[in-house]
């Protein structure tokens, strides 16, 4: 389907991109890898009188090391997030998840910052890096300020994210040896999860963090149950009984995929699987 | 003519990769999306966003003064000549049909319907004014849902007075095919088994891969359109039928076609639009549907309610069926809308001996988006029914599910067998099937592995499930359609003409649409003539080429297409050899044929086809009396249906925690007569497998009691990939059951999968949890249904201690050695 008439803006700097973002407000949407924005344009769900491209500007895209943490550049794609080695060694957990997002091709497109900008609850990402404690970057006239990942999503496809901001990278706090897995459930390969549960460990247990995803509308820690796997051991009995907890707190949709109860019943038996892996038990 | 003894049949059975694949898929071809004509025009769609409403007023004007907007046009701008969609098969004479006009000037009767049409020069600038059409409408109540309709509180065309359409009854005992199934139903309350059971049919979308598009050309003597459609023949005749334009003034056709499953078996609003659009403009106009269009208004499938009633005697011979379908025909009665469960009427008796059986059908109309013809159209919902029923008798003797369709089925010797539904099945052998599908499954190492996770209370277990299918297809016999009061006839067209040069071009009335025809085609001819498969061209879906013809759908292009075919190229082979009698100055009966030449026997003289095709094109020598060209036209109408066979066994992994299902194994042992090309077969029951699987675990439409489609989008109509899918077995009989109605023995296969599959996955879905006090899950099986099916009898205190599932609420996965 066809886009409703937009003008098209492809700046290389991101100081270059909030002038333009300043100049038409409301107007502008910022354009990132298109994999979620493309499709609500062609369905005409919105119809921003600007598209600013961010693509051009190679400032965004990239992953470093800066000390205690790594810095993802927002406009590094999901593939790359999934490949680089400084993700694999200090934030497997977020390597796993890049993974599991949609098939090859969207992944090579789709960026890191597009979708934790987009919020869309039932995106992969979400989790993973609330569950890591992640720093957003963002950028605006004023300069940048960092949010902490407690604060960064509001609701439903809403972030901290200002309108006359950029997010321009995520600051992951180092999590060097940690055990992982994300486990993404699916009726097909290509879908969204109905429920998805994101755990790192340290040890075998020391701490836990896990994170939901399509929980609520946004990712949500459950925090119940890491208290109850902080030391403990990681044994069938013991992860499954700290995973009764991982619904606590929960609000989850009831769609085709499945109502809310059922969502609730997932989570806990996925977190139980999740925890058991990522400590090396299962 | 001789049979080509000395010619071993070098292309039938050979794994042919299909010539027309590089175009198709490079996409270097002409899809009818990709046509463009001098000052051409493009149009988009308004269309009701509610499903039942009256259109109070249309302005159209902030959209006519938009960019390049050449015209806006609603319904009541519109008189005789936007003809009508038509019903081709009223299924009883008092079927209810209401009228379905292309663009509806003061009714919307499903959300999707079309209400006006922007008519600009480019498709961006007419989709830009479809969104500046104002659109006035009256909210009606909407009827959503079978069992809403069947109540006729809310109507879903109130001048109707009901939404009951037609009801059409066939009873063995009235017809004399059978006995009377009600008192084998009460004989066997009193001393036998009844199985009494009500399965959903969900609705389902084709979802073509190319999406509906139409061009339509009146320049000229001839008004031409393209159309992305299976039927060009069948469209040619309705826009003839019901535009008042004469049938000589009409070329359709049907270029590079993306994919159908009969979704494309149809006459549609959106081309009866743009060929009224055109005529009056008088400018060739482009119609290209968005997907979402597509789910929303193209034609959806399935979508019945069965209630069905199996009695058997205590060993499990089945004594009697009776089968009551409800059908949702949606909004209108599509073209064949209303026969598409009444197709289904014949094979609820499947493989099997039944002695009395009653079938009704009762069709309703809903403000939902019509139903009509989808891969299989009627026989996918009948076999299922009875294939799931099977499992369930089996259950109730306790024994293994084969075994209780071997105490019922048709066996090998008992061919030409005359069923309760009144065909007469011609081939097949049920048994070789079965034991072949049997071995390659390794079924009772399954079996085996199934009794031990049950024994360990495995958090994942185990389910095998069958499907012994058969089905009608090759379709049809003209008198039978006849009979049954349907619109046309069955029969199939082919011409075959040789070029100077020694080339041969085919001519099939059969229009393909990805099934790869033309290399099937090339294969037989390639034989049968005794020339070079890369010498045969075949051409076909352009009225003005195949001048007759009835299209593709219900597994009928090679069993019907095909003997025309054979028998054109005989015709060819007799004419060719006056000529060459002639030439060779020999007597025609000392002429052998074979490897494409005539040779004197005991000479060595010889003349090759080619050689007299360049003589016929000469003419400088014939004989006295000859017509001077070796073409030939030859049209088939079938005797039968013909009855593909298979045996399907499927194997389910269900992780009884979440409710999730994953394929383990499947195996298929089709028999479907001769084979021509192994590797086109293999590619329709993959892709027909995949298509049945997928209503079993994943497809379906879903309607809000407004009557909006909730599931618009691919994501919320879940289509599998491959990533989806596993690898499947697919075997055949090692001693086909050749067809003896029609030359090439060939059965059908487009369809075998769709039909096959279903009933076997859920078959086996329901048998890994049976254990667990489950009997039924409905389609498609999503992880939360699976999930609440086996905990439904949660605190139940007659489940059997061995069949307890093995968690509940509260205290997770008991079992220590059950793993994560
Ligand atoms: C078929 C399909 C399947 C998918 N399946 C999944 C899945 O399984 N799991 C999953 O997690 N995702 C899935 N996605 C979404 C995919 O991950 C997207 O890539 C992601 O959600 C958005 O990233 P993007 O770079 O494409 O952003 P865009 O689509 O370009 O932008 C998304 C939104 O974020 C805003 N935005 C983007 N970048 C910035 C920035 N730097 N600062 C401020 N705002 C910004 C845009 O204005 C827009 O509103 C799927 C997408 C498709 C098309």
């Amino acid at each position: 389907m066809i886009p409703v008439k937009f003008d098209y803006l492809a700046p290389t700097s991101v100081e270059e991109a909030l002038a333009a973002l300043g100049e038409h407000g409301d107007d502008a949407k910022i354009l990132a890898g298109g994999q979620s924005l493309l499709p609500v344009l062609r369905m005409r769900l919105n119809a921003p009188e600007v598209v600013i491209d961010l693509n051009g500007i190679s400032s965004l895209r990239g992953i470093r090391d800066d000390g205690d943490a790594i810095v993802i550049g927002a406009m590094t794609t999901h593939h790359d997030v999934r490949d680089h080695e400084l993700v694999k060694e200090h934030a497997l957990l977020l390597a796993k998840a890049a993974a599991e997002v949609a098939d090859s091709q969207i992944r090579h497109r789709g960026t890191f910052g597009g979708a934790l900008a987009h919020a869309d609850p039932a995106g992969d990402l979400g989790a993973p890096a609330l569950a890591l404690g992640a720093q957003f970057v963002v950028q605006g006239p004023g300069g940048s300020r960092t949010v902490e990942a407690d604060d960064f999503f509001v609701d439903l496809f809403e972030t901290a994210i200002g309108d006359d901001e950029i997010l321009t990278e995520v600051r992951i706090p180092k999590h060097t040896g940690w055990g992982a897995h994300y486990e993404k459930f699916v009726r097909v390969a290509h879908q969204w999860p109905i429920v998805a549960v994101a755990v790192t460990v340290k040890g075998s247990i020391d701490e836990a963090r896990v994170g939901l995803t399509n929980m609520g509308s946004t990712p949500l820690r459950a925090r119940a149950t890491e208290a109850a796997l902080a030391g403990a051991s990681a044994t069938e009995d013991g992860v499954r009984a700290a995973a009764e907890q991982a619904a606590e707190g929960t609000n989850p949709p009831s769609d085709l995929n499945g109502a809310a109860d059922y969502r609730q019943h997932l989570a806990r038996v996925l977190t139980g699987r999740a925890v058991l892996k990522a400590a090396g038990a299962a | 003519m001789t049979a080509t003894q000395d010619r071993p049949a070098a292309e039938i059975g050979k794994d042919r990769r299909r010539k027309e694949d590089q175009r198709l898929i490079t996409g270097r071809t002409r899809w009818t999306d990709n046509i463009t004509l001098p000052g051409m025009l493009h149009l988009a769609m308004v269309r009701s966003p509610f499903a039942h409403a009256n259109i109070t007023s249309v302005d159209v004007e902030a959209a006519k003064s938009s960019p390049n907007v050449v015209t806006v046009l609603s319904g009541k701008d519109f008189g005789e000549e936007l003809g009508a969609c038509i019903n081709a098969w009223p299924i009883t004479p008092d079927q209810k049909t209401p009228a379905h006009s292309p663009m509806p000037a003061d009714r919307v009767a499903f959300a999707g319907e079309i209400v006006a049409v922007v008519v600009a020069r480019t498709s961006a600038e007419a989709r830009d004014a479809a969104e500046l059409v104002d659109v006035e409408y009256e909210e009606l109540p909407a009827v959503v849902g079978i069992k809403n309709a069947l109540k006729d509180e809310v109507l879903a065309h109130p001048d109707l007075g009901t939404n009951k359409s037609a009801l059409w009854v066939f009873d063995s005992g009235e017809a004399g095919t059978g006995t009377d199934a009600e008192a084998a139903i009460t004989e066997a309350r009193a001393n036998g088994i009844v199985i009494e059971r009500e399965y959903r049919q969900q609705r389902l979308i084709p979802a073509f891969m190319e999406p509906r598009s139409v061009v339509v050309d009146p320049t000229g003597e001839q008004i031409t359109m393209w159309s992305a459609t299976q039927i060009p023949h069948i469209l040619r005749f309705a826009l003839a039928a019901t535009t008042g334009v004469p049938e000589s003034k009409i070329r359709v056709i049907a270029p590079d076609v993306g994919g159908g499953f009969g979704g494309k078996l149809q006459v549609t609003p959106e081309e009866w639009i743009a060929w009224a659009v055109a005529r009056r403009l008088m400018k060739p106009v482009k119609y290209t549907e968005t997907r979402s269009e597509s789910l929303m208004a193209a034609h959806h499938g399935r979508d019945q309610v069965q209630t069905l009633t199996l009695a058997a005697d205590k060993d499990g011979k089945v004594t009697g069926l009776k089968v009551h379908l409800d059908a949702d025909l949606g909004s209108y009665v599509a073209i064949v809308g209303g026969g598409v469960p009444v197709l289904g009427a014949f094979m609820f008796n499947a493989i099997y001996k039944f002695p009395a059986y009653r079938f009704e059908c009762q069709t309703v109309l809903t403000n939902t988006t019509f139903t009509d013809a989808y891969r299989g159209a009627g026989r996918p919902e009948a076999t299922y029914a009875i294939e799931r029923l099977m499992d369930e008798l089996a259950a109730e003797v306790g024994v293994d599910p084969l075994e209780i369709r071997e105490r019922n089925w048709i066996t090998h010797e008992e061919f030409p067998f005359t069923t309760v539904a009144g065909l007469e099945y011609d081939t097949g052998n049920y048994e070789a099937a079965t034991a072949k599908a049997r071995a390659s499954f390794g079924y009772d190492e399954l079996r085996r592995e199934q009794a031990e996770r049950r024994e360990r209370g495995d958090r994942v277990q185990l389910g095998i499930g069958v499907s012994t299918f058969t089905e009608m297809c090759g379709l049809a016999p003209s008198r039978v359609l006849g009979s049954l009061d349907y619109g046309a006839g069955g029969w199939e067209s082919a011409s075959v003409r040789l070029t100077p040069l020694g080339k041969v071009e085919v001519v099939t009335g059969a229009s393909a649409h990805g099934q790869g025809h033309e290399t099937a085609f090339s294969q037989i001819v390639a034989d049968r003539l005794g020339v070079p498969f890369e010498d045969v061209e075949v051409l076909h879906g352009d009225t003005q080429v195949a001048p007759k013809g009835l299209d593709t759908y219900g597994s009928r292009s090679l069993v019907v297409g095909g003997e025309a075919l054979v028998k054109a190229v005989d015709k060819v082979i007799d004419k060719a050899k006056v000529l060459a009698a002639h030439l060779l100055e020999a007597n025609a009966d000392d002429l052998d044929y074979a490897d494409g030449k005539f040779t004197v026997r005991g000479t060595d003289q010889g003349k090759a086809i080619q050689e007299l095709a360049t003589a016929t094109f000469a003419g400088h020598d014939y004989p006295e009396g000859m017509e001077l060209t070796l073409d030939a036209d030859a049209t088939y109408d079938p005797v039968n249906f013909n009855y593909p066979h298979g045996t399907h066994l499927c194997a389910m992994e269900v992780d009884t925690e979440t409710g999730a299902v994953k394929m383990r194994k499947y195996t298929c042992c089709d028999d479907i007569g001769t084979i021509i090309n192994p590797l086109i077969v293999a590619g329709q029951v993959h892709g027909g497998l995949v298509q049945g699987i997928a209503q079993a675990l994943w497809e379906e439409a879903v309607h809000d009691e407004a009557g909006t489609l909730v599931s618009g989008s691919f994501v919320d109509y879940l289509l599998p990939t491959s990533a989806d899918t596993i690898s499947f077995d697919v075997v055949h009989t090692d001693d086909p059951s050749i067809c003896t109605t029609n030359t090439l023995g060939t059965k059908g296969v487009g369809e075998a999968g769709t039909i096959a599959s279903t009933p076997a996955v859920v078959n086996a879905v329901v048998d890994a949890v049976r254990h667990l006090g489950v009997n039924d899950i409905q389609m498609p099986c999503t992880p939360e249904r699976v999930w609440r099916a086996i905990h439904a009898n949660d605190g139940d205190a007659a489940t059997p201690a061995d069949a307890m599932p093995h968690f509940h609420e509260g205290s997770l996965n008991q079992d220590e050695g059950a793993g994560a």
